[in-house]
Formats: C-alpha cells, sequence, structure tokens
C-alpha cells in the first residue's frame, strides 16, 4: 500500500468519525463503559492477588522435633525433609528461641514464663516453607510420618480455607473479566453496525468501482482504533485519579499486617497500557466485524 | 475481437427460481446492444453475471478474454476496474462532491494524484458537468447526477460499459442527453451493453437488440427495434 493511500484513510476514518458525530459517542461510551468496569474490576483482582500471595508466603509448615531425638536424628530428619522436591526453605529454630518468641507474643504477661528459661518445655522446630504454597497440607501430611516429627503444624483447617477461597475469587474474576470482554465487542459491533447500514452504500459502491476489500477495510480499521482509543480515556483518568486516593488512604491501614496492596507505579501504568490496549482490540474487531457480511463478493 | 462471450450459462438462485436458462451469446468490442425484454425475464441476471455481481450456476462466461468462472473472488475487484457500471439508482455517495465522485474510482487503484486530476476534469468535461464540479449530488438534476455516474463509470477507460436501465428514472428529454453521450462513449471504442425499457430509443436510435425472455435469448438481430407492447 502507497503512503498516499495510508494518508487517504486515515483521513476518511477521521472524517467519518466526525460525520457520525452521535454514533462515535454512542460507541466510544460503549468502550468506555466496558472498559471502566474491566479495569476496576482488574484492579480489584490484581490487589487480591497481591494480597492472596502475601498471606499465602506467610504460611509455614512447623516441625516439633521429638524431645527424645539426638543430633544425628535430627540430623536425618532434616536431610529427609530437604529431599523433598516440594520444599523451598528450611530453617532450624531451637527451643530458646521459640520460648523467646512464645514470651514476646504475650507481650507484658510473657514475663511469667520467663522461669522456664531454666528448664525449657518446648520442643526444637524446622520452620518449613514450601514453593506452592498449596502443597503446604500434602508436605506436612508427608513430614508427619516421619521418624522423630512429634508434631506437624501449619494452620490446619484455616490454610486449606484460605486457599480455596483465593483459588475460587482467581476463576471466578478471570471468568467475569473475559465475559465482560465479550459482551463489550458485541455491544461495539451492533453500535458500529448501525453506522455502517448506512454506509453499505458506500461499501457497495466502492466494490463496483473495484477497490479491494483491504482497500474498504483499512478506513473501517482504524476507525474503529480511534473509537477505542478515545473510549479508553476516561476509564485510565478516572482509575488512575482514584487509585492514587485509594492507596493513600488504604495503605497506612494495612502496613501493621504485613499485607500491601500494589504500589501506585507501575501498577497504574501498566493497567493504562493494558486499557488502551483492550479499547484498541475491541474498537478495531466491533468495527470489522461489523463490515464483515457486506464484503461476500 | 471478442468482448463477452457467454456459452451455455445458467442461473438458479437458492429460492428455486431459474433467472437464466441457457444463454448463448457473442458481444465484439466495440459493438453497442440493447437487452430488451419484459421484467422479470433475467435481464438483469444476465447483466450481473458480466460484471460477477452474480455467479452463473453453470455454463462459461468470458469477459476480456478473462473466465469469470475461474476467477478467483480476490480478483474481482481487478476486473471491475474493467467495466464500467451505470444503474438506474445513479448510486452516488451524497457526502462526496461531484469531483470526488467520479476522483473515487481512481483512488480505489491508487492512482497518481495529478493524473486522477487530469482524468477527472477531462471525463467531468466529456459529461458537460466541469463547471458543477464542487457540487453535492442532491444540488444537480437527475439527469446531471446520472451523467456523473456515467463520469465515474468511463473515468478508468474501461473496455466495457454496462447499463441497467440508465434512463429509467429520467424525463424523455434527458434520457435522450444520457444517449447522446452512451453513443459517444462507444464511437470512442467502448463497448457498451445496456439494458432497457425504453422503446422510443431502441425504435430511433438504431443498434443489435437482445429480446430476452423467459431466462432465454428469444431474439438478436443487429439495427433491431423493442418489439413488445409497452
Amino acid at each position: 500500500m502507497k503512503a498516499r493511500t495510508l494518508n487517504r484513510h486515515l483521513r476518511e476514518s477521521l472524517k467519518s468519525l466526525a460525520r457520525n458525530g452521535w454514533m462515535t459517542f454512542a460507541s466510544a461510551s460503549a468502550v468506555t463503559v466496558t472498559l471502566i468496569l474491566v479495569g476496576v474490576f482488574f484492579v480489584i483482582m490484581m490487589n487480591l492477588n497481591k494480597v492472596a500471595t502475601d498471606l499465602e508466603e506467610q504460611v509455614e509448615i512447623r516441625v516439633h522435633i521429638d524431645l527424645a531425638a539426638t543430633q544425628e536424628d535430627q540430623a536425618a530428619l532434616k536431610k529427609q525433609i530437604e529431599q523433598m522436591p516440594e520444599i523451598k526453605s528450611i530453617r532450624f529454630s531451637p527451643k530458646e528461641e521459640e520460648l523467646e518468641n512464645l514470651i514476646d507474643s504475650f507481650g507484658e504477661e510473657g514475663e511469667a514464663y520467663k522461669l522456664f528459661e531454666q528448664d525449657n518445655p518446648l520442643n526444637d522446630v524446622f520452620v518449613i516453607k514450601t514453593k506452592n504454597p498449596g502443597d503446604t497440607a500434602k508436605v506436612a501430611k508427608k513430614i508427619e510420618k516421619m521418624d522423630y516429627a512429634a508434631k506437624v503444624k501449619y494452620g490446619q483447617g484455616k490454610v486449606e480455607k484460605l486457599f480455596s477461597f483465593i483459588n475460587m475469587s482467581r476463576n471466578v474474576g478471570l471468568v467475569l473479566i473475559v465475559g465482560l470482554l465479550f459482551t463489550a465487542m458485541f455491544l461495539i459491533s451492533n453500535t458500529i453496525k448501525i453506522t455502517i447500514v448506512a454506509r453499505k452504500r458506500e461499501i457497495e459502491i466502492m466494490r463496483l468501482v473495484g477497490a479491494t476489500n483491504s482497500f474498504i477495510r483499512w478506513p473501517f480499521f482504524l476507525e474503529g482504533l480511534w473509537l477505542g482509543l478515545l473510549g479508553a480515556i476516561v476509564p485510565i483518568v478516572l482509575i488512575s485519579t482514584s487509585y492514587y486516593y485509594a492507596y493513600d488512604f488504604l495503605e497506612p491501614k494495612l502496613s501493621g499486617n504485613f499485607i500491601e496492596i500494589l504500589h501506585f507505579s507501575p501498577f497504574i501504568y501498566q493497567v493504562s497500557g493494558l486499557l488502551i490496549l483492550m479499547g484498541a482490540i475491541i474498537g478495531i474487531w466491533g468495527s470489522l466485524m461489523s463490515i464483515r457480511k457486506f464484503l461476500k463478493v | 475481437m471478442l468482448m463477452i462471450e457467454m456459452e451455455d450459462v445458467y442461473k438458479k438462485y437458492p429460492n428455486g427460481v431459474v433467472a437464466v436458462n441457457g444463454i448463448d451469446v457473442k458481444i465484439k468490442a466495440g459493438e453497442f446492444v440493447y437487452v430488451v425484454g419484459p421484467s422479470g425475464a433475467g435481464k438483469s441476471t444476465f447483466i450481473k453475471m458480466m460484471y460477477r455481481e452474480e455467479k452463473p450456476t453453470s455454463g462459461t462466461i468470458m469477459i476480456n478474454g478473462v473466465n469469470l468462472g475461474k476467477l478467483k473472488a480476490n480478483k474481482v475487484p481487478l476486473l471491475r476496474r474493467n467495466i464500467g457500471v451505470v444503474f438506474q439508482d445513479f448510486k452516488l455517495l451524497p457526502n462526496l462532491t461531484v469531483y470526488e465522485n467520479v476522483a473515487f474510482a481512481l483512488e480505489v487503484t491508487e492512482e497518481n494524484p495529478k493524473y486522477i486530476k487530469k482524468q477527472v476534469m477531462e471525463t467531468l468535461d466529456l459529461v458537460n458537468l466541469k463547471h458543477k464540479a464542487r457540487m453535492l449530488p442532491t444540488e444537480l438534476s437527475g439527469g446531471e447526477q446520472q451523467r456523473v455516474s456515467i463520469a465515474r463509470s468511463i473515468v478508468t477507460s474501461p473496455k466495457v460499459v454496462i447499463a441497467d436501465e440508465p434512463t429509467g428514472n429520467l424525463d424523455p428529454e434527458t434520457s435522450w442527453e444520457i444517449m447522446d453521450i452512451f453513443d459517444e462513449i462507444n464511437t470512442r471504442g467502448t463497448t457498451v451493453v445496456m439494458a432497457t425499457h425504453n422503446k422510443e430509443i431502441v425504435n430511433t436510435i438504431k443498434h443489435r437488440v437482445i429480446a430476452i425472455d423467459g431466462g432465454k435469448i428469444v431474439r438478436d438481430q443487429q439495427r433491431g427495434d423493442y418489439g413488445y407492447e409497452s
């Protein structure tokens, strides 16, 4: 294609945006509404995911070592655990450290437990993290069967619930986003179709005078692109501003809990990029879909 | 040299109507041919198959040496650039000026702008509309609009011009002006095929007449007349 022709297509696509004023507005608004929904949803999803990952990171398996175990027995147990492929890290925490942690966790009242420093009743502990937090329960069960593993704790019950909740919300979110995108595409292709029925004549004449299908498609392709980009402006502005304030509001409240939401940068730039891309794809797809049936030879 | 050649052409539409029922015809380069016949006789289908708006169910159609039956869909635009088509309802774009409407046919072939300008102005001169180049079609009379449409069909210098009742919407006076232009085009060497219901024109400006009825050619005579009571 010659540059001159591209220039013509650009001009034509912009002219037709102006000529179909209200339809342009309607199509771009359809993109806007969808992108706001998708964008808000996406931001929430990504943050939930971040929080979930933070929570998952905190899940650990604590293996209480049998009091009767000798140094060799401990080493053997450690070796056995390390051999499991699911293990990310293993840390030895001697009973003195365990007692200190316990006393700290009780605060003021912890003083009473200081007496136990003379004769520590606690076990030595292996603190284990798995590569995939979802394997926690499985790994814990295996370790339980090993010699000298007196007790295995990982927050039984709670962890399983947390994981199934996280998984479910991830899947539901994904389905909703995909569903929204499809709805948007049909919405836009229908809106554009209305403008195109009026332009059926133009396409018919283009075909009669020997325009190739790609020549006919180009202005519509560009028009769809502009519609998508126009439609993406409001969602980007809206989502960035509200995220900016939401971050300022939420961040101090969460910082105490080892949980963080995503920082404004680069997250919002990525979201903006994604919205621009989605707007463009929805617009182009909708536009090309709606002229498809007029192009059959 | 043969410009249009149909051999044993049938056309049956998906709804079961047989519009063309075995047509053989040869039209030489430079001929002027009227296609006459009552409504529903298959005239339009016959014409539409020439610029491959419709494909024949069986039989071969050759246009300027190209076998339309074997023509791939993506080559159809190239065929159309060598065929000018004129309709009863003009088919002009209302948002474009007269000049732009005519230039449109050259823009789709990605011609050089200087050539487009020269060619469009010359063609508008031929149809006597040079002075109205900047007007919109809605500001013109029916006859003028049809002249724009003819200008668009010949601006690409096609070998054949196919017209489907070009005078159908025009008053008798204007119809004669339009016929003068077609005669001028034909004199310059372009083959003209025209479907028409205008008895007076056919009987006055004598050319070859092909009469179609019931999807068949019932009469084909040089310098013929209309032959139907209408």
